[in-house]
């Protein structure tokens, strides 16, 4: 099946495990993405904090691109934030004739337009689960993930807010998508209560100590509910999750190590691919302990430190943490 | 130019209309531009319904000899019948009255008075023309069968079967549960004066079951239901009980004997157990056992036959099949209660995942004294007695994701349940409730009283209930979350049991039911009313009456009260023993009818049948309600209603577009 | 605590609400006026704790018409978007919406004091109109220095990290289609500008 492929500032550098693993399973799965076309960014939950209007025709933008590809009208984007503000702004537009209007009127200067609802806009786990589906998937699966114990971990913007007609794939409470597709690729899948919870959002930006005390609830969670890896669908999420563990530990003087890897990987992993080709090894909480119950070896991490050119911005210089 | 001789009357209604409409404007065109179609008398009155508005009708009848009357005043579902009433007062067919609506349809719709005036007039002209084809008719008068079917064995039920039945007039019960006793058979305790359910619902439980003028049947259902007040015909399903009533004694050895325990999902609330072969609880009405098929060893695998073999009667019949009964009734009640909702449709409650959120009732049956644990509060693992407990108000009630609607008992069952749990387990209890409503007597003092038992009254519609610890001292326990409004703060209330006091629902089968009754129900389910506040119980079809938690939620005084207002309403009836009925019917002209049978299942009543050999359709007019739904789905327009005809609609259509004032002969041949 | 009053003007006629105001800045329906403070929002919210007034409260004080403390509350500044309250909301208020809402109006007002998450707003969004994406290491090593330059030290294992695993690019990406792009959100400013 075709798709018109979203993917994301996010998935163009710190995650991008996520499009390399997801770009691996997409030829077993039969998917064939094609990238929107010089696409730019969705101003994640930035912009429409400063001006609604701007906010809506940076995100149309996209939708105006997309909605080029004759092939498909099915936009997928595996960045919860990214496919949240493609599906709020089609549907906004779809919903309010003069919000359509006042967002085409600000796309005409660039030379584009878009009508809302054109696009059915989805997530890439919405397309995996339920056009791809749970037996395709099974049939595939040649490494069975048996013996890992998984916490499924959905975050916010795939399940919430309910919008449109269709509202959401799955239940905004309490989904079960993720962990019916991880029981499939053989894991020990726990009923984790805060599958659904907020990793932090910018916060460790904006305030650390709100931030971090939303990773520290839900990696105690996964620990209390002896996980030996967090799996997620967002990019934002594991960003948080993995990358601040380490100073979530500091603040709170904890210890936690809790690997965080995406659905990708481990459908990957599942059947039988290279854990370095999917990505596996950027991940900042090492996952090699967990993924050797499962006989997965990964590859010593290659340190790419590499000079930076001569347009980067500077870096303030700081003695290395312990 | 009309021959008749008609006047028109403008009410004010006070402001009403008047504040929108120029009502002697209206009297004032009326009386000169509706000259030439007959109009000899036009007035404004400030209020027409009054005594002297209906005399200032009588009046002008008598002295200026008119043939019809138009009044221009409220919508004919309040006060035509005090227009026609005024009309044969004064000596005047009372069906030569035409009651036009400019207050609903009108004043009460536009704000700009010119318009209301305007639009006023135009429907006082409909009403002028509509009146000339009226004809004078005669009310149709039918006897009425004194038998009353009571649909539903709850308290609601009961009351009603009792109060007609202690008047002298047969009854028929209905139940479709194996015994009748209904939801409040299932409660211990009951608010606010905490009387033993049991004690005082089981004298009229037996009452019912011994009374000569009332035919039980329980385990059964209406499947059927024809005719019209005073003459309905009704089918009723027996499920076969699988035991032979005439001998059964109902000492109960078959349940003692009978091996296979299945969780019971209705009395016991899924939260305890009965046999295959079961009555809900010892005080069942009747005594009789039934045998739940789909349960039943011998039904499953064809062996076992322990109650067969055990029973000193022999009463036990695996043969026994369905039997349908028919039966002629004159009036229904129907009492069919609620279902508790869903509390697993709320995921972040945790219901049906975390073992200790409970419902109310399972909690209710957790205090019964004949409950699963003798009355006993434990956790779900039956042992553990809990030392603290935090009661949700709200759940699935006034909340637009679930109902909307106050479920009106909550708050009242949340403080019996805080005094029920203080009482037996001195456990620290906190109520999460948005608004406190105790609007009842008795119930504001009873408030008052859990809250001096110590009670935490915590202002805040709770969040989420979860197991996932946070903080230290949440580790093994349900924390309630939720922010107390009172303070503006986040709350995190570790507990080790939580009850949810789930919203009252209408029954799974609203919309069968009420197609089977041809009554009508609200969006939520429930049974609408004829008037929500002057006719609570009667029903816009005539003869059936609702009664109790199918038309609402309620408590049990409130339905105890509808069960018996009901009976009145029924038992004045019976004594009139005829029926007085709208004349207004709709008739099928058989020569221009095709026989295409469209019009055969559209009507609502049944009203029409099909007759083979000469093939046409038929309306018995006795059951005809004049709805008009056959006069418009007929396509060969063969079928006309009673003072509706095609041209008297019409007519009313020219005169709402003013046609009638341009030299067009509208007048009847 | 100051009294609350409804302001007539001369002729009678009322102004226009603070509450009137939220709703017109809000897109679509977003029911503010059908809130019945039940809280849940408030019992929902992941970062509440953090809050100066739970959204319920902020609620109630947009009601009551007290509009500079609601703008220069830091409540919709620790909304993280998890669109809980929402999806829970009894009334279906819109509440997330009207947190940008929010955050869009004390801006405009210059209210909230603390200029930290408004910056990383601003910060964020200068990166993106000028090169059509996001940069992280730009974004962050920036808004470091001006508001937490000392936790530039607790954040430096962190960013070594990213850097050393490949996941942090040193120059940011700019789209083929800046211009397209420029005068499309040069368009969409004049248009709120004039709402």
């Amino acid at each position: 099946m075709k798709y018109s492929y979203f993917p994301g500032c996010s998935l163009e550098r710190n995650a991008s495990a996520y499009h390399v693993s997801a770009m691996a399973i997409a030829e077993p799965l039969g998917m064939e993405f094609i990238e929107v076309d010089d696409w730019n960014c969705c101003g994640a939950t930035e912009y429409i904090s400063l001006n609604l209007t701007a906010s809506y025709a940076l995100i149309a933008r996209n939708l105006a691109q997309a909605s080029k590809e004759t092939s498909t009208k099915q936009l997928v984007a595996p960045c919860s934030a990214c496919y949240l503000n493609l599906k709020k702004c089609d549907a906004y537009m779809k919903e309010s004739p003069s919000l359509e209007e006042k967002i085409n009127t600000a796309l005409a200067a660039g030379g584009l337009s878009y009508k809302g609802g054109t696009l059915k806009v989805r997530h890439l786990l919405d397309v995996v689960v339920n056009d791809i589906g749970y037996d395709a998937i099974a049939a595939k699966v040649t490494k069975p993930l048996k013996g890992l114990r998984v916490a499924p971990y959905y975050g916010c913007m795939i399940v919430r807010p309910k919008l449109g007609e269709n509202g959401t794939f799955d239940n905004p409470e309490y989904p079960t998508t993720l962990d019916k597709l991880l029981k499939v690729l053989g894991a020990t899948v726990i009923d984790f209560p805060l599958k659904a919870h907020c990793c932090g959002g910018h916060m460790t930006q904006i305030s650390e100590s709100t931030g971090f005390e939303l990773i520290r609830r839900l990696i105690k969670g996964a620990t209390d509910y002896k996980a030996d890896l967090i799996v997620t669908l967002c990019p934002m999420c594991q960003l948080n999750l993995d990358a601040f563990q380490g100073a979530m530990n500091s603040h709170f003087n904890t210890s936690y190590h809790m690997p965080v890897l995406y659905f990708t990987q481990m459908i990957g992993l599942a059947f039988g691919m290279d854990a370095a080709s999917l990505g596996i090894g950027t991940e900042l909480v090492d996952a090699r302990a967990a993924l050797a119950k499962i006989g997965v070896e990964v590859p010593e991490a290659e340190l790419v430190v590499k000079k930076p050119p001569k347009e980067a911005l500077p870096m303030p210089s700081m003695p290395e943490e312990k | 130019m009309s021959k008749e001789r008609i006047g028109v009357y403008v009410c004010h209604c006070g402001s009403n209309i008047a504040g929108t409409v120029d009502v002697a404007e209206v009297s004032r065109w009326a009386g000169e531009a509706l000259k030439d179609r007959g109009v000899v008398v036009s007035r404004d009155y400030k209020f027409m319904c009054s005594s002297l508005g209906q005399e200032l009708i009588q009046k002008d009848i008598q002295e200026q000899g008119l043939t019809r009357v138009v009044v221009a005043a409220c919508s004919p579902h309040l006060h035509e019948q005090t227009f026609r009433n005024a009309c044969k007062e004064g000596g005047l067919n009372p069906y030569l009255c035409e009651l036009v609506s400019i207050r609903e349809q009108c004043s009460w719709i536009h704000p700009d008075k010119a318009v209301g005036t305007e639009k006023a007039k135009a429907i006082v002209s409909g009403g002028v023309e509509k009146v000339i084809w009226d004809e004078p008719l005669e009310p149709l008068r039918v006897p009425i069968n004194p038998v009353t079917l009571v649909v539903g064995g709850g308290i609601a039920g009961i009351q009603a079967a009792l109060e007609v039945a202690n008047a002298g007039y047969p009854v028929i019960m209905v139940e479709r549960e194996p015994s009748i006793g209904g939801h409040m058979a299932q409660f211990d305790k009951t608010f606010p004066t905490l009387d033993c359910a049991a004690c005082i619902l089981t004298p009229r439980m037996v009452e019912v079951g011994s009374h000569p003028n009332v035919k039980l049947f329980t385990y059964a259902e209406v499947t059927n239901v024809s005719g019209y007040v005073g003459n309905f015909q009704v089918t009723i399903k027996q499920k076969a009980r699988s035991v032979d009533t005439d001998l059964c004694t109902g000492c109960g050895i078959c349940q003692e004997k009978c091996p296979k325990k299945v969780i019971d999902p209705v009395f016991e609330a899924g939260l305890g157990y009965r046999k295959a072969v079961y009555t809900p609880f010892p005080q069942a009405v009747p005594k009789y056992p039934v045998i739940d098929r789909e349960n039943c060893t011998y039904f499953l695998k064809g062996t076992c036959r322990a109650c067969e073999k055990f029973c000193p009667t022999g009463a036990i019949d695996f043969t026994q099949e369905d039997e349908y009964f028919t039966v002629d009734v004159g009036q229904i009640i129907l009492a069919t209660g609620w279902d508790l909702f869903d509390a697993r449709r709320i995921p972040q409650y945790g219901y049906g995942r975390l073992a200790n959120v409970f419902t109310s009732l399972e909690f209710e049956r957790l205090t019964n004294a004949a409950g699963p644990t003798g009355g006993k509060v434990v956790l779900r693992d039956g042992v553990t007695v809990p030392k603290s407990v935090a009661i949700i108000h709200c759940v699935g009630s006034r909340d637009k994701n679930y109902n909307p609607y106050c479920s009106a008992i909550c708050c009242m069952q949340s403080l019996k349940f805080a005094h029920l749990v203080h009482e037996r387990t001195g456990a620290e209890v906190y109520n999460f409730y948005i608004d406190m409503r105790t609007p009842a007597k008795g119930y504001e003092e009873f408030y008052q009283r859990v809250l001096e038992e110590g009670t935490h009254f915590i202002r805040g519609k709770v969040a989420e209930i979860t197991d996932a610890a946070r903080y230290p001292g949440e580790e093994g326990k349900l924390i309630v979350q939720a922010e107390n409004t009172l303070v503006g703060k986040q709350m995190r209330v570790p507990v080790d049991m939580v009850i949810l006091s789930a919203a009252l629902e209408p029954r799974h089968d609203f919309k069968e039911v009420a197609r089977l009754f041809g009554i009508s129900c609200s969006e939520e389910g429930w049974l609408i009313e004829r008037h929500p506040k002057l006719d609570p119980v009667a029903t816009m079809t005539e003869g059936i009456y609702i009664a109790g938690c199918a038309q609402g939620p309620k408590d049990i005084p409130a339905s105890v009260a509808q069960g018996a207002a009901a009976a009145a309403r029924v038992v004045g009836k019976i004594q009139q023993k005829e029926i007085t009925m709208e004349p207004i019917r709709a008739s099928i002209n058989q020569d221009k009818c095709s026989g295409c049978r469209i019009c055969n299942n559209m009507c609502p009543f049944n009203a029409i049948s099909f007759i083979e050999d000469r093939m046409v359709s038929e309306v018995n007019p006795a059951l005809c309600q004049g709805c008009g739904t056959c006069v418009a789905a007929c396509p060969a327009g063969a079928i006309s209603g009673t003072v509706f005809s095609d041209q008297a609609i019409l007519a009313q259509l020219d005169g709402l577009l003013l046609n009638n004032l341009k030299a067009i002969d509208l007048t009847p041949a | 605590m100051s009294t609350v009053s409804v302001s007539l003007t001369q002729e009678g006629s009322r102004k226009k609400s603070f509450l009137e105001e939220v709703i017109e800045h809000t897109p679509g329906d977003c029911r503010l006026s059908s809130c019945i403070q039940c809280g849940t929002c408030g019992g929902s919210c992941p970062s509440g704790q953090d809050m100066d007034h739970t959204p319920r409260a902020i609620f109630a004080m947009i009601s009551a018409g007290l509009k500079k403390d609601v703008l220069k509350s830091n409540t919709p500044w620790f909304c993280v978007s998890c669109y809980y309250c929402m999806v829970r909301c009894p009334q279906s208020v819109h509440i997330t919406d009207i947190m940008y809402t929010l955050k869009r109006l004390a801006i405009q007002e210059k209210m909230y004091d603390d200029s930290k998450a408004p910056d990383f707003s601003k910060t964020f969004i200068e990166w993106v109109e000028n090169y059509g994406r996001a940069f992280e290491l730009g974004l962050m090593s920036m808004h470091m220095i001006k508001h937490n330059p000392f936790g530039v030290f607790k954040m430096a294992g962190m960013g070594m990290g990213m850097i050393s695993k490949g996941r942090m690019a040193f120059t940011p990406t700019r789209i083929k289609g800046m211009d397209s792009l420029k005068a499309i959100l040069n368009k969409a400013k004049e248009l709120e500008a004039m709402a």
